[in-house]
């Protein structure tokens, strides 16, 4: 299982990264924003995602919007701090399959990981 | 300042540290501030803009923040070390974007945190906006949350009658 890690934060990627392994996935590649993404996913290939949504150069939503228009189905799972429930929905509508609210335990994200692919392995 | 801005930011903080960090904070009673001088060594920065704008300042002894970031990053990270404004920015992040969520009915955008290290550093804020100073007390050391922003849409919706009748 191939994942890609989006966010600004290398502390954040270091801690999203230790739950992944955790669960056994060591196939891990990291990118700091969304173009650094957009620049590794031809190469990478990634079964899933994780991405935040404040990033510079370009944010986490234009990625998935972008990312979407040639990736229908893998799945992203966007971690941020936007709590609202309009930039939920937002998120929703432009290609996210699960929402984390930083902060977050290691548990309530390994669940969401599990779920996010248990759901995409069933569709 | 409307208070539940600062509630917002307390139980903010709370939250960030007890999930993050499994740190309880003791909250003290917030005080007006005076000047631009930031009180403590290290400072992780972020603006808001949109409905509610100015900036949030997280400010740290050097101590303290490097025993925060230990148990942020799971290992001894120095104030000179690139990974540290990293762990200082991604707990400004949080904390701004977990009380700005508790806006209700604002939409509101934060800003990349930025993170000064360096003794007696000041931190420019908007002009005629008070800053509230909202010290924390942890088992690792103090913490003091700078709040100064402001209410755009309630300024906006208290100065129409005004002008209307002008």
């Amino acid at each position: 299982m191939k994942i890609l890690l989006v966010d600004d934060s290398k502390t954040m990627r270091n801690i999203q990264k230790s739950v992944l392994t955790q669960l056994g996935y060591t196939e891990i590649e990291e990118a700091c924003d969304g173009q650094d993404a957009l620049s590794k996913i031809g190469a990478f290939q990634p079964e899933l995602l994780l991405v935040d949504w404040n990033m510079p150069n370009m944010d986490g939503l234009t990625f998935v919007k972008t990312y979407r228009q040639t990736h229908k189905s893998t799945p992203i799972i966007m971690v941020t701090t936007e709590t609202e429930r309009s930039r939920v929905v937002e998120a929703i509508k432009a290609g996210v399959n699960n929402y984390v609210v930083k902060p977050f335990t290691p548990d309530l994200l390994s669940q969401r990981i599990n779920e996010t692919l248990e759901k995409a392995a069933a569709a | 300042m409307d208070p539940k801005y600062i509630s917002a930011f307390i139980k903010s903080i709370s939250n960030v540290f007890s999930t993050m960090l499994q740190l309880p904070v003791e909250v003290g009673e917030p005080t007006i501030k005076k000047g631009d001088e930031t009180p403590f060594d290290v400072s992780g920065i972020i603006g808001m803009s949109g409905e509610v704008v100015g900036s949030v300042v997280l400010s740290f002894p050097g101590d303290a923040a490097e025993r925060i970031v230990a148990i942020f990053t799971g290992e001894q990270v120095g104030v000179d070390s690139e990974d540290f404004p990293d762990a200082i920015g991604e707990l400004v992040n949080m904390v701004a974007g977990g009380a700005k969520g508790m806006f209700e009915g604002r939409e509101v955008s934060i800003s990349c945190p930025s993170v000064v290290v360096g003794k007696n550093h000041s931190v420019s804020r908007l002009k005629d906006v008070p800053c509230v100073l909202i010290p924390c007390s942890t088992d690792c050391g103090e913490v003091v949350i700078e709040v100064a922003i402001q209410d755009r849409k309630a300024n906006e919706a208290s100065a129409a009658p005004a002008q209307a009748s002008a």
